[in-house]
């Protein structure tokens, strides 16, 4: 049985850029996405935001949706990048084929905006009362594109886009599917905006990943999907990279904060090592978490330095880029990792200039080109939940 | 192809009490919406951390630790846990704040316990347990993932002994009763135990909480071995014989091997016809067993099917109350469980006696 899955498709909408080719354009150029909310209705309109500016409206049309839909703005999004995914990969639509998708609020921005509605006994937007739970999404996405059988959904908080491709990959290799479209969507709302806020972990300014001064993390909204496939499905398709690896571990710890040594991170990190089956020094580039917490970059920092010791290969955060978004994050982050493999470039850590006092890692900040064997994605979340994926380059 | 599994402890909570079995006689309700009857947590849960704890989490840590400690297991291989709506306390909470301090002075411990991991993370925390951990929200297939996803670890690790994998619901005071403006409640309360003599839209619907401690090695208190779960998002009514009957064949049986069939019949008159088709051809000839008028429906409402199929496999007793027909099985051997959903999220899962 062949080790790795193949990627046979890709499709992302972030904050920077409509599709993969513009989202690369931008990691080589350093073009940030960071804005303040004008989709997004809310008080702090001070607050950075990595949004994508587009209205629901555009892209329902863009979609050919009904005027009565009801797609949250989470299920347009991911409907975009999904739609992206299966055109490269030219797939095939059938009952072997599944979805898996993750979500942290699902439709979260239709239960913030009918609540008091609902509350009050109105049923003209009863449509959008099931969309608040997460399953609603993934099935509206699903039910566009008629993926009928295997459909799924994640909610770990911010691992769960890499949940998503982790179980996407496990269920190729065992021979459940032949076929699945694997990722994670997430859109800005009140909710999670005013969340992050109470607990004081928003930076008033553009997100500094790594760095001794990092004052937290700019939300962000996006999503991203894979199209992963069995080998006696690719029939000579090009292949854009694999996946070669993956852990998933608890940290044990808090609800919410991670341990100091990065345990749960450390152990998802060795174990994706072991499904990878490679040494730690074939790792050419790591696309960290690094949310520009004070907690998250520590702790992150601490189980790097376990795994590594003294040879950290290059890393970077790409958060700077488009925010931290959530439940999509390791999906667009799988996006980067598979355009690092592809082009053979590092895409920098925006915004880093004084190094952590411990341990002191210096992130890549400048577009760095070389050979590129083997990615390391981390993807941690709330309830301890740490994932890491390792992507690699096809044929090795 | 792959390892036995063996369901070695159970922990229920739902509207019911345990002791349905004994006693066969069940807990009316009168409204569509009740709530589960809770254990006395606090021999489950120190009191500090107890204070904080929506119900959801509650009933998700106690049935947790009530089904390790059945089955002798301290910190399990990994813990996957489903939901199909979270938290709901905590989320509403968080949301009404939210709305009437128009996005001031909020405080965020309802923000963190809201994400639908937080049962799956506090169960892991409580335990001490940094084994692989997942939470599933995919409606009523929710729990079923999160036992596919069992089956798959215990192949793929080797090393892997037991698995802790479960359900848990939750209702909350508003967003469950917004379930009566789009038709998924019916409007006018009803008792539960007429809920299949309804003839009309909407079901009734509560919450409660359903872990497994799944275990490759069989014991002497093993209630039944877990065989196999199929998940579909879409059926057209017309091949669900043919699911099944695929499904079964899987599994290299067929359906004059079926002992008895747990049918998610929820009063429902729009869907009713999924169960009807197999009621009156397939599985004619078979007891046909329901459970929703005794603990309602919610996404994981399944949990409390898998619970009764396990304790009948184990004890060859099925009580009256549970029966929709009158044919009789002396020793049963092997239960299917089919659920949907308006419609949709349709799982089949197979258990058999040891």
């Amino acid at each position: 049985m062949n080790k790795s899955v193949a990627v046979t498709g890709m499709g992302i909408i972030s904050a920077i850029g409509n599709n993969t080719a513009a989202n690369y354009n931008s990691l080589i150029s350093g073009k940030h996405g960071i804005s303040t909310p004008e989709v997004l209705k809310t008080i702090y309109k001070h607050l950075p935001v990595g949004e994508i500016k587009i209205s629901n409206e555009s892209i329902a049309k863009k979609l050919n949706l009904p005027e009565n839909h009801s797609y949250t703005r989470a299920a347009l999004l991911g409907a975009l990048a999904v739609k992206e995914a299966i055109f490269q990969a030219n797939l095939k639509l059938d009952g072997d084929t599944g979805f898996i998708s993750g979500t942290s609020v699902g439709g979260m921005d239709a239960t913030e905006t009918y609540f008091k509605d609902f509350s009050e006994g109105k049923t003209d937007n009863n449509r959008f009362i099931r969309a608040q739970h997460p399953g609603f999404t993934t099935e509206k996405i699903a039910e566009y594109f008629e993926v009928n059988g295997f459909v799924s959904t994640i909610s770990t908080a911010c691992s769960s886009g890499a949940n998503a491709i982790m179980l996407g990959a496990r269920m190729i290799k065992t021979g459940k599917l032949k076929r699945v479209i694997v990722g994670g969507t997430d859109c800005l709302t009140k909710f999670t905006l005013n969340g992050f806020n109470s607990l004081m972990i928003l930076s008033n300014e553009q997100c500094k990943p790594f760095d001794e001064n990092r004052k937290g993390l700019n939300l962000g909204e996006g999503a991203a999907y894979l199209v992963l496939e069995a080998e006696e499905e690719i029939n000579g398709k090009p292949v854009l990279g694999r996946i070669s690896g993956y852990g998933n571990a608890n940290d044990a710890f808090h609800q919410t904060a991670s341990s100091e040594n990065g345990e749960g991170a450390f152990l998802a990190m060795q174990k994706a090592l072991k499904t990878a089956g490679i040494p730690v020094e074939k790792i050419n580039y790591i696309n960290a978490h690094g949310t520009a917490t004070k907690n998250n970059d520590k702790a992150e920092s601490a189980a790097l330095e376990r795994i590594f010791s003294n040879k950290l290969p290059d890393f970077s955060s790409t958060k700077a880029f488009t925010g931290h978004t959530l439940a999509a994050s390791g999906a667009l982050e799988a996006v980067y990792s598979l355009l690092a493999i592809q082009n053979e470039q590092v895409f920098p850590n925006l915004n880093f200039s004084n190094p952590m006092l411990n341990p002191g890692f210096i992130p890549v900040t400048n577009l760095k080109e070389k050979p590129i064997d083997y990615v390391l994605s981390n993807s941690f979340g709330f309830g301890g939940n740490c994932t890491s994926l390792i992507f690699s380059k096809n044929g090795i | 192809m792959g390892y036995k599994i063996y369901i070695n402890g159970i922990g229920s909570i739902s509207a019911q009490e345990e002791d349905l079995f004994s006693r066969g006689s069940a807990t009316i309700y009168r409204e569509n919406i009740f709530p589960a009857i809770s254990p006395n947590y606090k021999e489950f849960i120190k009191p500090m951390a107890l204070r904080r704890m929506s119900k959801a989490i509650k009933m998700g840590v106690t049935s947790a630790k009530i089904a390790l400690k059945e089955a002798k297991v301290e910190v399990p291989g990994a813990i996957i846990t489903g939901t199909g709506e979270g938290c709901k306390q905590d989320t509403e909470k968080f949301l009404e704040n939210l709305l009437d301090l128009d996005e001031k002075l909020l405080t965020p411990t309802s923000f963190i316990q809201s994400t639908h991991n937080t049962i799956g993370g506090q169960i892991a925390l409580n335990l001490g347990c940094k084994n692989y951990n997942v939470t599933y929200t995919q409606n009523s297939v929710s729990l079923e993932t999160a036992l596919l996803d069992a089956q798959m670890q215990f192949n793929e690790n080797p090393e892997i002994g037991s698995i802790l994998a479960g359900g848990v619901d939750e209702i909350s005071e508003k967003i469950t009763s917004f379930q009566k403006l789009d038709g998924q409640l019916k409007l006018n309360p009803i008792k539960n135990l007429d809920l299949l003599r309804e003839d009309s839209t909407g079901t009734i619907t509560s919450e409660g909480a359903h872990f497994f401690v799944l275990s490759k090695e069989k014991k002497e208190n093993t209630y039944a071995e877990f065989q196999s779960v199929s998940i579909k998002n879409v059926i057209k009514p017309e091949t669900i014989i043919n699911e099944i009957e695929n499904f079964l064949a899987k599994n290299n049986l067929n359906s004059t091997a079926i002992d008895a069939v747990i049918l998610g019949k929820n009063g429902d008159n729009r869907y009713d016809y999924f169960y009807k088709n197999l009621q009156r051809k397939l599985l004619k000839n078979k007891p046909q067993l329901a459970y929703k008028h005794l603990v309602g429906d919610f996404d994981t409402a399944s949990g409390y099917a898998v619970f009764v199929a396990a304790k009948i496999l184990k004890t060859s007793k099925i009580p009256a109350i549970l029966k929709l027909n009158n044919v009789d099985c002396k020793i049963p051997k092997h239960i299917l469980i089919y659920n949907q959903y308006l419609g949709r999220d349709h799982s089949l899962m197979l258990l058999s006696a040891v």
